[in-house]
């Protein structure tokens, strides 16, 4: 097993508001367009996934998901900490998010 | 490959480079009729109706309008008379008259209940839905069979529509686009500018700031409308572990801001209620609760147990069809009121007595699975599914996580104690925090009936005005003003712009950008709300909101000047946090002006300890012009008589319910 270690500062927290799969994503832009705080931007390469810059200022709203014309190319992820739970009423079992 | 740091270990230093052209320093002139601020729904509606007069329009927003503002959905129509309903306009503004004892925005309400019917179908006519064309809840009781429409909360009165609002802002910005307005996307309007400078004047146009390339914009204009919304972030900012709950992290203080510059009068600015912490909530409508968008939830305790209904005059209930149905003697439920004449059916008032006591167990959850199919399919699915934020983030995000509502019970964190909590809980928590959110009817702008505020050239439309709310009332006073300020630009002569006015606000907003180290924008928001926190909070006197003024004045001098921008984004946000700094001086300045206690404005004084004397149950305004700030009395029935007014000022209009 080899380790590694960069300097690096804290990220900001939530960090990762959205999963952008770069198989799928065609670097369109819309969602970078319609994102209502502008949490992303295109990336430095011509065609590839835009970069999720301020994190921190998501509000989750999914328009960026809405706009999205490929199925799967971009996903919102739910905050830890804000994962709502349920039960399945016949067997008891929990579930979240 | 996606975040900033990966990004930044494929790319090194090249993804350092900002993305977009950078234009510090440059200018755009732009010259039209009607400038419309904020591009939300009553901004697009009231572009709409200035560009159907064959006017010049444009819409500048901060974000992108095809989503701002209620972009992500909404759920329900509210207030709406219209052919299914016995509720008149006159009567549908009595509620909320009646639940905040006076403190309501009659006049604006007025226009909302006289117009939102024919605001609707013209929405239906760009593209929106709001009828149930696929026949999904055919027989359904909260159907009307011939127009499809579907109602909600209250079946009897129908004065709720159902509708799917996830459609109303695409179809808005696409026909705003079909009728040839400009809309500036990513301009943040920075101040209003005056004849000649002068605060108090008529208002002649706007400055923006490209938060993508750092350009200037100059915009003169005939007629100027504020649709940019209320003061939210004043008490509340987390620079971390927001997320979810925000309900509108983009609303800041923008609108009232730039008004309060220039010169215009605001009113129950000195408002504010209990809030939730930011950065506890949970997502709003995406947890167990039986209120609103979950209207009319049956909820359960951990071990299966129905937590009792009772009628909005407190009266047991058992079926839940009689959950939406008023009480013997009510004449309508009026939306999240207390009042007894309007107040939806609930679960029972001691509710909280009975988790202490242990009759019902920790946690609770919505229970869907045994409710009438149509009523299950309306809550999840429709109204959490159209609602904004929630069909994303909720209905499809829940759903690929295996939630199915005829199988599972979503958990309630309603748990008592100041413990997180979801948003449709507010009535009963009160925890430290004080706000200024959508569902507390919060201060703004006054108008008269063309909703032109008292600076002449500027209008007012939706949250811009005192105790807006909803946004069928933001798009039926926005399509109002549009048509009023269409009228005023038609006759008005033109404006002059005052060029040192132009460049003392461009040396203003640029600043920040010229310096590489000092404050970051969020510390400086974060401070601005301790403030707030600390000398404007649940209990005031004259002292301590003066201690708040000195502390937002030494921000003002000696921090705002080390604030620093490393692009025009981050600059957006040194510009709203600058925006934050005045409207504190706007609430506490009104605050200061209201020498008395009012219940209904959440506002205690600790020199005055009688609630609501007689002498101040009245709004009390507030401007400043030439720097110096006054205030009056305005009696609360300065609308009335209401009817006539608006019949005065809209003869030659044609709707619903026209005479």
């Amino acid at each position: 097993m080899k380790y590694s270690a960069y300097a690096m500062p804290n990220l900001p927290t939530p960090g990762n508001c959205v999963t952008i799969n770069p198989d799928i994503c065609t670097g369109c832009c819309r969602c970078v367009e319609v994102c209502i705080m502008d949490v992303l931007i295109p990336n430095p390469e011509k065609k590839g996934p835009p970069i999720i810059l301020y994190p921190d200022e998501c509000y989750y709203d999914g328009c960026c998901v809405e706009e999205c014309r490929e199925s799967g190319a971009i996903t919102l992820n739910h905050p830890l900490m804000q994962r709502v739970r349920w039960k399945r009423k016949d067997t008891g079992e929990h579930f979240r998010v | 490959m996606s975040t900033f740091f990966e990004s930044f270990s494929q790319h090194g230093e090249s993804s350092l480079k900002w993305p977009y052209p950078i234009k510090y320093g440059e200018e755009t002139e732009l010259t039209t009729d009607v400038l419309v601020l904020g591009g939300g729904p009553a901004g697009c509606m009231a572009a709409i109706s200035a560009a159907k007069r064959g006017l010049s329009v444009i819409v500048a927003d901060k974000s992108h309008s095809k989503r701002a503002g209620g972009g992500s959905g909404v759920d329900h129509w509210v207030n709406c008379p219209n052919p299914a309903s016995p509720v008149t306009a006159e009567e549908a503004i009595e509620w909320e008259v009646n639940s905040y004892g006076g403190y309501a925005n009659a006049l604006s309400r007025y226009i909302a209940a006289r117009e939102s019917y024919d605001t609707l179908l013209e929405i239906e006519e760009m593209g929106g839905k709001i009828r149930d064309l696929n026949d999904e809840f055919k027989g359904a009781p909260f159907r009307d069979e011939k127009t499809k429409f579907l109602y909600a909360y209250d079946y009897k009165n129908n004065i709720t529509i159902r509708i799917w609002g996830t459609t109303f802002k695409p179809a808005m910005y696409k026909r705003c686009k079909k009728l040839g307005v400009k809309m500036l996307n990513r301009l943040l309007v920075t101040s209003l500018l005056t004849e000649d400078g002068r605060q108090g004047e008529r208002v002649v146009g706007a400055t923006g700031l490209n938060t993508r390339t750092g350009e200037f914009f100059i915009m003169k204009a005939k007629a100027v409308i504020n649709c940019m919304s209320f003061a939210e972030g004043n008490w509340l900012f987390s620079s971390e572990l927001t997320g979810l709950p925000y309900f509108h992290p983009n609303i800041i203080c923008d609108g009232p801001a730039i008004a309060w510059n220039a010169g215009a009068e605001f009113t129950m600015m000195e408002k504010s209620s209990p809030a939730p912490a930011p950065g506890y909530q949970l997502p709003s409508y995406g947890s167990g609760n039986p209120k609103n968008t979950w209207y009319p939830a049956t909820m359960v305790d951990a071990q299966g147990k129905i937590i009792p209904w009772v009628d909005g005059k407190g009266n047991p209930i058992n079926d839940v069809s009689e959950r939406t149905l008023p009480a013997e003697g009510q004449k309508y439920f009026g939306d999240r009121s207390l009042h007894p004449d309007h107040r939806y059916s609930h679960l029972v008032d001691d509710l909280e007595t009975r988790i202490r006591n242990g009759e019902y167990m920790l946690p609770l959850y919505a229970d869907l699975t045994d409710m009438p199919d149509h009523e299950r399919r309306v809550i999840w699915g429709m109204m959490v599914g159209e609602e904004g934020r929630t069909k994303v983030p909720v209905y499809d995000t829940y759903t690929a996580a295996g939630f199915d509502p005829k199988k599972d019970l979503l958990q309630s964190y309603y748990m008592l104690g100041g413990e997180p909590f979801p948003g449709m809980w507010q009535h009963e928590t009160v925890p430290y925090f004080r706000g200024r959110g959508p569902f507390a009817s919060p201060g703004g702008l006054v108008t008269d009936w063309n909703l032109q505020t008292n600076l002449e050239g500027l209008f007012a439309a939706g949250n811009a005005l005192y105790a807006g709310n909803y946004y069928s009332h933001a798009a039926a006073t926005g399509r109002y003003a549009g048509r009023k300020a269409a009228e005023y630009a038609l006759t008005s002569s033109d404006s002059v712009i005052d060029r040192d006015q132009v460049t003392a606000e461009k040396n203003r907003v640029l600043a920040p950008a010229q310096l590489k180290s000092g404050m970051d924008w969020k510390e400086l928001r974060a401070g601005l709300c301790r403030v707030m926190q600390q000398y404007c909070g649940e209990i005031k006197n004259e002292n301590l909101l003066n201690l708040g003024l000195i502390w937002l004045k030494d921000i003002r001098e000696n921090i705002l000047p080390n604030v620093y921008a490393h692009n025009p984004h981050m600059l957006g946000r040194v510009i709203e946090s600058f925006n934050l700094l005045d409207g504190n001086e706007l609430i506490i300045n009104s605050c200061l002006a209201r020498r008395a206690s009012s219940k209904h404005l959440g506002f205690t004084r600790q020199e005055y300890q009688e609630m609501d004397p007689p002498d101040w149950h009245a709004f009390v305004t507030t401007s400043q012009k030439n720097g110096q700030i006054t205030s009056d009395k305005l009696s609360l029935d300065y609308s009335n008589p209401i009817s006539l007014n608006y019949e005065r000022h809209n003869s030659d209009y044609k709707g619903y319910l026209s005479h």
